[in-house]
This record gives C-alpha cells, structure tokens and sequence, in this order.
C-alpha cells in the first residue's frame, strides 16, 4: 500500500511574465521504499519535495488533481493538521546542516525543542537514543555543543536524528550529502539505509547526483523542466529510454573512461514541453 | 622540465586555540604542459596549497619555485602574468555589480595591456560566450557562463599556468563536462600547464596525468592516470575515495 499518492501536482510561481509551472503534472506512488528524484538545477525536484509537506513558499502556489497520505487528502488540509504531520509523521531533512541548525541554541536544546513540538513523550532521553541511532558514539558531547562546534558530517546526522525523534513514516530528503565528504556521505547513506529497512520508513530522496541515486535507490524519478521524464527502477538506469537521461549519465566523468571529451547534453526543445 | 616545484611546503595560521597546521611537508613537482591533481575532501589542505602558490596562504616553511625562481613572501605583477587561479563559486568570485567587460578589462589595465577592444573579445570567443555577454552583469548569467568568465578573467593575461580550485564543483554534472571540456580544450590550444584541486576523483582521473591525494595537509599517495584508472592504490584512504567514488554499496562496511 503506498503512503503517498501524488497524480498531476503542480507548482506554479508568479512572475512579471504571469504564472510559470516549476513543477508540471508530476505523478508518482510512494510505498516503504527509497525514492529518488533526481534533476539539475531548477528541475523542480526541490518543489516537489516542499509541495508534500505543503511547504510551496508563498507566493507560490501547489494544486494536484490528488495528495494523499495515508488516505488523508493534504489538498484539504487545515494549519492544524499539517501541524499533526509535519516533523511527526512526515520529516524532512535539508542539504546544509550550517542553515538549517539554529546556530545560538545548542543540538540538546534544539531536539527537545522539535521533540517537545513533535509531541515525543520524553524528548531528552529520546534525544541521546535517537542520536545514538545515527551512529553518534558520544552523544553526551554533541547534545552539549553548538552547531559551529560538529562538523558537516556529524551536523547533518545531529539533523537527521532531529528528525526521528517522532519516528515519522516518511521521510523527505532534500540533497542531504551534497555538503558532505565523499566518504562522509557514504556513512550518512547508510544511516538512512538501515532506517528504511529497520524502521520500515519511505524515503523521498532528492538529489542532482544520478550515480549516487542509482546505486542508492530502488526507483528513480528523471525531472526535466518541472517534469518527470522518465521514471525507472535503479537497477535498470543503464537502460534509460529518455535521451536526457542517457545524456545525464554519459557526461559523468568516470575512472573507467577512455580521455577525450566528455559528451555533452544536446537539450532538445521537446523535452520540455 | 619543472615548472613549478613547490618543496617542503608548510602554511600554519594562527588560531583561537594555538596555530592551525593546514599544509605539513608537501613536495610537489608539476612539469611544464601538464595538468596536475589535487585530490582530498574538505580539511586535508588542497586549496591552500594552490592559495600558497598564489600569494594568498602564507607559506611558513618551505620553497616554491617557478622556472627555478625562487618566490619571495610578495608576488610581484609578472607573477600573476604567468600565473592566474580560477575559483569554485562563480557566484562569489566576479564582482557582482561589474559588467563582463570590466571584469576582463581590470587585468588588463592593471598589467598595461593594450589592444584590450580585441582581448576581451577575443577571450570571450575562445572560452564560448561570444560578444553578446560582454555587456552583461552576472546575476543575467548561468552558473555554467560566470564559470567561463572567470575562466576568460584568468586566461586574458596569457598566463602559463591555471591553478584550478573546484572549478566546476558549483555546476550542475552536464554543464561540468562542458566546462571540463572547455579546459582541456584551452590547455591543449595554449599549452598551459594546469594546478587544478577537486574532491572528485572521476574529475581529475579525466583532467590530470598525475595527482597527489591528500590527508590532513599531508600528502599521502601520488599517482598517475593508469594507476588511478587501474584502481592502484596502496593507501587505505586513497582506496576509501576511490570506494566512494562509485557511489552508494550496501555490501561492504565502511572501516
């Protein structure tokens, strides 16, 4: 049974030339799997994420002919109810640990605080579990300090673990290695890894880096221009039908390469109609 | 034949709690023509040896050499002649209310350049921007086109060497491999020798012929191309990139 259930969901933003759709049509079912959506700069994916969590910053605006979770029509929903979801039941953890932590209040006080809010039953101890949970070995250490004292890798597990406090069914991440080391990110991948199978989550995975969603995901979104343009199991993203997404993987410079020039993408006009 | 040798280099910076040693012993020689890699995650050093050789990191122990010159603690105007960088952030390096052209103009004036009508145009040509950009400022630009003006920026002076720190990292992976593109095209046209720092091994395993990887301001492993590409590392670190590089596996434990 799918948590989520999107059919045509648009995101459209005004501008001086009227209304423009960053986000057009896009469909897709999520279960208690890892989802990528994957796209370059201005696809729409980050929109997309925001749009489930009612979060299209104003003046912008979200239709879809059907937003569902758990049955519950979030087309409908009132400010009280996005506040019995958002952070309890659905979560979303964003790129950059440096903007997203408040940098004068402490990790401790900063989980109580979205544990309290979240209506955790014991927001401190829950704290030092769920710190633990993301392979954080002195958890004592990190709950005392302030964001600027943890580095990149060690902040965005501290976010991730903010954000399972509540133990929410969903999870949204939005490019949440991207400011990470390469062997970092692979650390925080499995974090993310296990608490899809242990916990038994969906994972909404949004990120510009085709080879990691592919190695990383079980399905994958291809956004172009506010698009879905094609959507594939990982394990078959070698035999991507879609000539953008062929031309996504291509341009990756690779070990196994022969030198010479990269191809580049030749963007076809009706990609993006 | 050596054109940049840098020997024994060390860059402490002073900090709150007692000097920080960003760069410890790092010998590196990079031979006239060929592209040269740094590669190391955030932390390990790699663009403050390039800031070092560029003026812009103080070198506390240590030689750095040009065409066997020995340089002092100032670089002098001729220095930056032969030698030009090129940043990450295209949207931090140009200055954000100077139009192209006076972005491609300012070298030339402080180097007394002349002819600075046909340079400009001539380097916007070459790095693919043409002269329908030359009027623009850069918040009118694409992350892919601000990168080709700074890359136009540095190559005006008809500098011999590039040192490249990230330069494509901020870019989306299909405008990446047209700027990837654009520099080895350049460097093969001009016959620049390249510096150039990535935490991106498939990057510089396609640039470079040789690069050093580094750990916590030491160098740990210098390869080739064909080592990196036969995947011959011998240090444990070099391996772990080189792991991640492929991106996410579910089998093997991280150590």
């Amino acid at each position: 049974m799918s948590l989520i259930s999107v059919r045509d969901l648009t995101v459209s933003f005004p501008t001086r030339d009227g209304w423009v759709d960053v986000v057009r049509d896009v469909s897709f079912d999520l279960g208690r799997e890892r989802l990528g959506i994957v796209g370059e700069s201005g696809s729409g994916k980050s929109q997309t994420g925001r749009a489930l969590l009612g979060l299209t910053p104003p003046p912008g605006r979200a239709r879809a002919e059907r937003l569902d979770f758990d049955g519950q029509d979030l087309r409908r929903a009132t400010a009280r109810d996005w506040r019995a979801i958002r952070g309890r039941r659905i979560a979303m953890v964003m790129q950059d640990p440096k903007y997203s932590l408040n940098p004068v209040m402490t990790i401790g006080a900063q989980m109580r605080e979205a544990g309290r809010i979240a209506g955790v039953a014991d927001p401190a101890s829950t704290a030092h579990r769920t710190l633990e949970a993301v392979q954080i070995r002195d958890a004592d250490r990190v709950l005392g300090a302030y964001p600027h004292e943890l580095s990149g890798g060690m902040g965005q597990r501290a976010m991730i673990a903010m954000m399972l406090m509540a133990e929410p069914e969903v999870l949204i991440a939005d490019e949440p290695t991207s400011a990470l080391d390469v062997t970092v990110q692979v650390e925080v991948l499995r974090i993310l890894d296990d608490l899809v199978r242990d916990r038994g989550m969906g994972l909404v995975f949004i990120s510009h880096d085709l080879r990691l969603v592919s190695t990383f995901c079980d399905r994958v979104l291809v956004m172009y221009a506010g698009k879905v343009v094609e959507e594939l199991a990982a394990a078959d993203l070698d035999r991507a039908k879609h000539p953008y997404t062929r031309g996504l993987l291509n341009c990756l410079p690779r070990l196994d390469r022969e030198p010479g020039p990269l191809p580049t993408l030749d963007r076809q006009e009706e990609w993006a109609l | 034949m050596t054109l940049l040798s840098i020997q024994d280099l060390n860059v402490v910076f002073p900090g709150k709690s007692g000097p920080v040693h960003a760069v410890r012993g790092v010998s590196i020689d990079v031979t006239r023509g060929e592209s040269y890699g740094l590669v190391g995650e955030s932390g390990s050093g790699k663009s403050t040896v390039l800031r070092a050789v560029a003026g812009l990191a103080p070198v506390s122990e240590g030689t750095i050499t040009l065409d066997g010159q020995t340089l002092g603690r100032k670089r002098d105007r001729a220095f930056y002649r032969r030698v030009q960088m090129v940043f990450q952030d295209p949207y931090g390096s140009l200055h954000p209310r100077h139009t192209v052209d006076r972005v491609l103009s300012e070298p030339l004036a402080i180097h007394r350049m002349g002819d600075a009508e046909k340079r400009i145009a001539r380097a916007l040509d070459e790095v693919g921007l043409g002269q329908g950009f030359r009027f623009r400022f850069p918040h009118q630009l694409s992350g892919g086109q601000r990168q080709r003006v700074a890359i136009a920026r540095a190559l005006i002076l008809e500098p011999e060497i590039m040192l490249l720190d990230e330069p494509t990292s901020a870019l989306d992976a299909s405008i990446q491999a047209e700027v990837l593109n654009l520099l080895d095209r350049l460097r093969v046209e001009r016959g620049l020798t390249y510096v150039m720092v990535s935490h991106d091994l498939g990057v510089v395993a396609h640039m470079c012929e040789r690069l050093s990887v580094m750990e916590q301001g030491r160098v740990v492993e210098t390869l080739t191309r064909a080592d990196l590409r036969a995947l011959r590392a011998t240090q444990p670190y070099t391996q772990r990139l080189l792991a991640a590089s492929r991106g996410f596996t579910r089998a093997d434990p991280v150590t």
